[in-house]
């Protein structure tokens, strides 16, 4: 392993693996913050350069959290399968990224090849990567997962719908989905953020979406985005229909734990779907993920928000999940600046959960103290269709009144399908059509009258 | 490519679907006045009220919806423009939009902090880009600001109460006029001693902790604007803790959240804010640890 090159001729010297990962990244302000990004811009390249020349055995050597004190780190390494990661283990890091650009390399190939990974090496390939090459990757690899329906088939792009409401009033939330369901979004999930996040309030939301998607014979599935164990006791103690459960992770088992979770929390979440799930399975989880998440609980051990997200990634497999999204500028301009640091990161997010082999979609949003506005995240949700992104969020016109932030609206997973000539899930698109919001794969006049449902 | 003939036909056809008839002649433009200014105002599209807004087209049971929009604060019955936005919702979502950023990303006008009789201080923060992006530095006072806090500050006071700008300079020039007033107007009345008040520049709520060691305080209080989501950039918060130190758990304090026009009306506010104070001193508590 060598840390050191020269550019024009000045010496760049690294003390560590360590350091050429945070220096090897795109420019951050969260790795900034956690004083672990490059010091110049040619700096970063210059990590880069020795970076692209480390091998996978070096960084499946250098895991960001030791082995003996980390569960995530333990879940990733002891899911490398033994002999793919002999076949590869010399190669370096350009080599990896080669490979994975070779046309002739199938996305078969690569996930097959995903199994003898660690996060470390899918972060590190990911830091030689261009936007374009983010795309060109992903576009490759097609993850489907299947809950009541199947998700990210080729010729395929769903959303979530996210009916949100800043007092879980049930008429509101009602309103939102029958307007989203309108206008072709929910085939993903019908995945709600409560305010209140007790087991009662939990179980009457699920209810009152159940009962909507089986008065109307939605093909989709329903969530509500409370504490795991929250969801699970109300599956128990009040046998609420739970089709997924879900919840935020982090890479790191101390970041977990500022989430209040640990993985036997996920393991016992598992069990209780595969024998209570309102849905058919085989994935049953739905995670949220986001860079900079460890960092701002202190749970990052030194290393870049990058890694750290990777590391989700690879945890996340462990429970095969249905959804994974990154929620990539929720957590504010300390961690992702602008709209180029929230592009870059998007995209870097979907390729590595790819990559990892998980279905991966993207909340593509922004907040108010962020240097982005609207334009910037329908620009990166349109760059995440071209990268064959499994789903964006779809709130009413962009607006989350309840989260305070912005994301995709209603209207653009129909646009960027139209745009794009993708369809939704099948089933979904069936009942669209029937519903009369759709013809053959396009929206017609009806669309966006939500009151269809109340006549 | 398309002929002229064949363009012009297009043309007629897509006027013939519109209802139009196409001009027989080009009419020039006679002069570059030609266009007569009228007086009046284009419909200020950032105070349309968005739950009487209905701009679904023939909508099947307009009435039951429409009354159903009214539990949901969120933009709803939008219609739309084939897959895309109509017009006017696009321009109200962007004059929204343009009030948050403003409120964040523009400093808070030292004339209204000179009217409001403040003075003026700063925490590390060098300016707003530091502000955004390193919290660590907006809750730690320059050494400047140390040194007048303690030549100019009465010291050891019962409340310290001073004003922050946080991530809203809007909801300061909004609030704060009306809430500082009630709130010590409220001391007064029972009798409770307050501190001499004055303005942080780029100011985190964590910053509190640093300024009640100065003081010396028993109950600090921080008005301090708040992250500005659409539906209003004017928002602002107080945050109290009694006994407040650096390092100090975050559950430690207590918070009065959605101060502004269309929330918990900033005189009402001031009142409420005051009551908690004595609440605070009297339990000699906050945050978790107060029941309130």
């Amino acid at each position: 392993m060598i840390l050191k090159t020269k550019l024009r001729g000045k010496v760049y010297e690294f003390g560590s693996l360590r350091e050429v990962m945070g220096k090897a990244n795109e420019e951050k302000s969260g790795d900034k913050l956690a004083g672990v990004g490059a010091a110049s811009v040619e700096e970063r390249v210059a990590a880069k350069a020795v970076l692209s020349h480390i091998t996978l055995k070096d960084l499946y050597e250098t895991p960001a959290v030791p082995y003996e004190q980390d569960e995530v780190t333990r879940i990733i390494i002891d899911a490398v399968d033994p002999i793919v990661y002999a076949g590869i283990k010399n190669w370096t890091v350009s080599e990896l990224r080669e490979w994975i650009l070779d046309t002739a390399t199938t996305g078969e190939m690569i996930r097959t090849v995903s199994a003898g990974l660690t996060s470390e090496m899918v972060s590190a390939v990911c830091k030689l990567m261009t936007n374009l090459d983010l795309v060109y990757a992903a576009k490759k690899l097609r993850v489907h997962a299947h809950c009541n329906t199947t998700i990210g088939k080729e010729g395929t792009f769903s959303s979530r719908l996210q009916p949100n409401h800043t007092t879980d009033d049930p008429k509101g939330i009602l309103a939102s989905t029958m307007e989203g369901l309108s206008l072709g979004c929910g085939d993903a999930v019908i995945g709600i953020n409560p305010v209140d996040d007790s087991v009662e309030s939990v179980t009457r939301l699920l209810n009152s979406l159940t009962d909507l998607k089986n008065k109307w014979e939605i093909p989709t599935q329903i969530s509500v985005l409370a504490h795991v164990t929250t969801q699970m006791e109300a599956v128990e103690k009040f046998g609420a229909p739970t089709d997924c459960l879900f919840q935020s992770i982090a890479g790191s088992q101390k970041g977990n734990e500022a989430f209040g979770l640990t993985a036997q929390m996920l393991d016992d979440g598992y069990a209780m779907m595969v024998e209570k799930s309102t849905a058919a399975g085989p994935n049953y989880l739905y995670f949220e993920t986001g860079q900079g998440s460890e960092l701002s609980s202190d749970a990052h051990n030194g290393w870049d928000q990058l890694t750290m997200e990777a590391r989700c990634y690879g945890f996340a497999k462990r429970y095969h999940p249905f959804l994974v999204n990154t929620v990539v500028g929720f957590i504010g301009p300390e961690y992702l600046y602008d709209s180029k640091q929230v592009t870059r990161a998007g995209l870097e997010d979907h390729f590595m959960g790819k990559l990892t082999g998980i279905p991966m979609g993207c909340d593509a949003c922004y907040t108010n103290h962020m240097k982005a506005d609207q334009n910037d995240i329908e620009n990166l949700a349109t760059l995440l269709v071209a990268a064959g992104c499994n789903y964006v969020m779809g709130v009413p016109q962009g607006d989350d009144c309840m989260l305070m932030y912005q994301c995709t609206g209603f209207h653009e997973a129909a646009a960027l399908r139209e745009a794009f000539g993708l369809r939704p899930i099948k089933e979904f698109d069936e009942w669209l059509e029937k519903m009369g919001f759709s013809k053959d794969g396009k929206l017609t006049p009806l669309a966006g009258d939500a009151s269809v449902f109340l006549a | 490519m398309v002929s002229e003939k064949e363009l012009k036909d297009i043309i007629a056809q897509v006027l013939s679907e519109m209802n139009v008839a196409a001009p027989a002649e080009k009419a020039a433009p006679a002069a570059a006045c030609a266009c007569e200014v009228e007086d009046g105002f284009i419909e200020d599209v950032a105070i349309i009220d968005i739950k009487k807004q209905y701009l679904v087209e023939n909508p099947v049971a307009r009435d039951a919806f429409y009354e159903l929009k009214q539990y949901a604060p969120c933009r709803l019955g939008i219609g739309k423009a084939g897959a895309r936005y109509k017009t006017l919702p696009v321009l109200e979502f962007r004059a929204a939009h343009a009030a948050a950023q403003d409120a964040v990303f523009k400093d808070v006008d030292p004339e209204v902090v000179e009217g409001l009789g403040l003075f003026s201080v700063q925490t590390q923060c060098d300016c707003k880009d530091t502000y955004l992006t390193r919290p660590d530095l907006g809750r730690v006072l320059s050494d400047e600001a140390v040194a007048e806090i303690k030549s100019k500050c009465k010291m050891n006071p019962t409340v310290q109460i001073y004003v922050s700008d946080g991530l809203s300079s809007a909801s300061i020039a909004a609030n704060v006029k009306d809430v500082l007033p009630a709130i010590l107007q409220g001391l007064k009345s029972y009798g409770i001693d307050a501190g001499t008040p004055f303005f942080v520049k780029y100011g985190r709520v964590g910053a509190m902790d640093q300024i009640s060691e100065i003081t010396g305080a028993d109950v600090t209080c921080v008005l301090i604007g708040e992250r500005p989501g659409l539906i209003t950039a004017e928002s602002m918060s107080a945050y109290l803790a009694y006994k407040a130190t650096v390092g100090m758990p975050e559950a430690r304090r207590t918070v009065v959240s959605n101060i502004h026009k269309d929330g918990t009306i900033p005189a009402e506010a001031g009142a409420h804010i005051a009551d908690v104070i004595k609440k605070i001193l009297d339990a000699k508590a906050s945050g978790t640890d107060l029941k309130l």
